[in-house]
């Protein structure tokens, strides 16, 4: 990881200034050819016409997107009304990434205020474990997460044996499991920006407050959430974005009847379903929320920049 | 902060929260490590303590397949890692080292792109475009677009190295007749190494977890080991994938103590 050094080191210098499009060169080249190209090819096959064993015709179409938002009837010729099962599947990703970010952010906050206020050299430790499941593989951590869920396994023997419950909880297939795989997937992203903000606020803040009489919980609602409120939002887009998106944690953990955007995109390029351009459009509307999210929280970001100063 | 009356930093609760925030994060993992060492051909029953899934995996009769699979898997991740860590080298350079320019900002931006586009995005984008060029879909494809997203895993560990370090050495040198050539190689990246090593490690990590995009551009038959446990995982959990999985498991945490150890010798200096 990039070892904290980000801030308090110099100012950007000119050294290799005549050099530099020379050293830039290999990173536009490949970015450029590898990412952003396809992304715009991407959002060209989204206008074109489907070929039903995969792949497109080079035909402009706006079918696609029509297939996507409007109900036309089988034979296409009804009135149109508006299709629901696709903007169904969107609307449940977007609840399923908000609630694994509302949950990573209950579990995360306090994780994060309590390890930024041990003493440093304990720190580094409570960090450490946080960030070591992030270096697991996230495909065998959805797999253990499976494996802990499903209704004869470890979780549900344990809480049968202790006599907790009396017949298995059902977890695996629903949207509860989906919910706590991405949790899991994405907990280190809540918990390393709000540690970061937490470590930076001043607690003289928190100790004018209790000498005004402020309770604990008035202190944390009123001074400490208000001052760490940049890590704690980088951390929900951190959460948030991904989840929206995932395919392994619906895929393993959600089963047929838990779809998300992901595995309807993913459908369209391997399935037998088969239909690229619409695939290409699904993927341009999630791409689109995406950078609405991201354009908003920059300009938040830029916003409360220039109002500190 | 001696004289409080009583400790405005603690909340109740707050303690009990994280080591159930860990729990979560490890319960998952000791589980499957526990029961990769089970016995039993089952699952479900925990029938004694035994190494036979392991040996199964090196020997048994899925073992080519995974076999194959691993050896894709880190070739691709090594030489992913290296390429996409040189070119963020030279990118940090550029950007920390090389003044203010009119394209700095969107060379960041492009830099960023892979982290901000959703990964089943750059899936379907970067498929679209070996399919509409006509490049056949094999281990080759795959390499192309591990070596481009593993680029900003590489890059932001170096520049923030970079930024840390104090450009007086490389005046120094140059002071001293050094070329700006010698400057860089002589000076500046020897002591970029640190942040070098982990931008490595890090990319090699997430080249080597990938799935999503792997499973979009691989050609039919060639596997990476996700995409093989993918599909394992599809027929059910078997033992012998638990095996693997604890193994890739050891593997990452074993990564992760290695970038540790960099990044603190790294301070000591």
């Amino acid at each position: 990881m990039a070892g904290g050094a980000t801030s308090g080191g110099n100012a950007v210098t000119d050294t290799y200034k005549e050099a530099r499009n020379w050293l830039l060169l290999p990173a536009w080249g490949t970015l450029g050819i590898m990412v952003l190209a396809p992304v715009l090819l991407m959002l060209v096959y989204s206008f074109l016409t489907k070929e039903f064993r995969g792949g497109v015709i080079w035909e402009f179409s706006l079918a696609a997107y029509d297939q996507f938002f409007f109900d036309r009837g089988l034979f296409g010729d009804d009135p149109a009304k508006i299709e629901w099962t696709y903007i169904a599947i969107f609307w449940r990703s977007i609840w399923q990434a908000g609630a694994a970010t509302v949950l990573s952010l209950l579990i995360g906050f306090p994780t994060a205020y309590f390890i930024a206020t041990r003493p440093e050299k304990q720190r580094v430790i409570w960090v450490f474990l946080i960030t070591i499941p992030y270096w697991v593989n996230l495909l065998i951590r959805t797999v253990s997460m499976r494996f802990l869920l499903r209704d004869e396994g470890p979780l549900n023997s344990f809480l049968m044996t202790t006599g907790l419950v009396d017949s298995p909880i059902h977890m695996i297939n629903t949207n509860f499991a989906v919910q706590v795989g991405l949790f899991y997937s994405y907990l280190p992203f809540m918990v390393l920006p709000i540690y970061a903000a937490v470590e930076r606020y001043n607690f003289t803040l928190s100790e004018a407050a209790a000498d005004l009489y402020a309770n604990k919980w008035i202190t944390l609602r009123h001074i400490v959430l208000p001052a760490v409120k940049p890590g704690v939002v980088a951390g929900c887009i951190l959460v948030f974005v991904p989840s929206l998106g995932s395919f392994l944690a619906p895929d393993l953990l959600g089963g047929a009847k838990n779809f998300m955007i992901g595995s309807l995109i993913e459908e369209q390029f391997k399935g037998n379903a088969g239909n690229w351009p619409f695939g290409a459009a699904a993927s341009m509307i999630l791409l689109t929320m995406v950078l609405i999210i991201l354009v908003i929280y920059a300009r938040a970001q830029a916003r409360s920049d220039k109002e500190a100063g | 902060m001696t004289r409080q009356r009583y400790d405005i930093k603690s909340y109740p609760g707050f303690l009990q929260i994280t080591l159930l925030c860990l729990f979560v994060l490890y319960a998952p993992l000791i589980v499957v490590a526990v029961y990769s060492l089970n016995a039993s051909a089952s699952i479900a029953v925990w029938e004694g303590f035994s190494f036979r899934w392991y040996v199964d995996v090196f020997t048994g009769p899925e073992s080519a397949k995974f076999k194959t699979a691993a050896r894709n898997s880190f070739v691709i991740a090594i030489i992913a890692a290296s390429v996409a860590t040189a070119i963020a080298t030279l990118a940090a350079t550029a950007m920390v080292r090389g003044g203010k320019f009119r394209l700095r900002a969107w060379s960041f931006g492009l830099i960023s792109l892979p982290l901000m586009v959703p990964e089943i995005v750059t899936a379907v984008a970067t498929l679209i475009f070996f399919n509409s060029i006509g490049f056949d879909r094999g281990l080759l494809t795959i390499l192309l677009a591990h070596i481009a997203f593993c680029i900003p895993f590489a890059y932001l560990p170096i520049s923030a190295r970079m930024q840390g370090i104090e450009d007086s050495y490389e005046q120094a040198a140059q002071d001293l007749y050094a070329t700006k050539r010698q400057a860089f190689t002589k000076i500046l990246l020897p002591l970029m190494l640190p942040g070098i090593i982990s931008g490595f490690l890090l990319a090699f990590i997430i080249s080597l977890d990938d799935f999503i995009i792997t499973n979009f551009v691989k050609g039919a038959g060639v596997e990476t080991l996700p995409t093989a446990i993918f599909g394992a995982v599809k027929q059910g959990i078997k033992p012998n994938i638990m095996a693997i999985s604890t193994m890739l498991l050891g593997f990452s945490v074993l990564m992760v103590l290695i970038s540790y150890l960099v990044s603190r010798t790294d301070k000591t200096s």
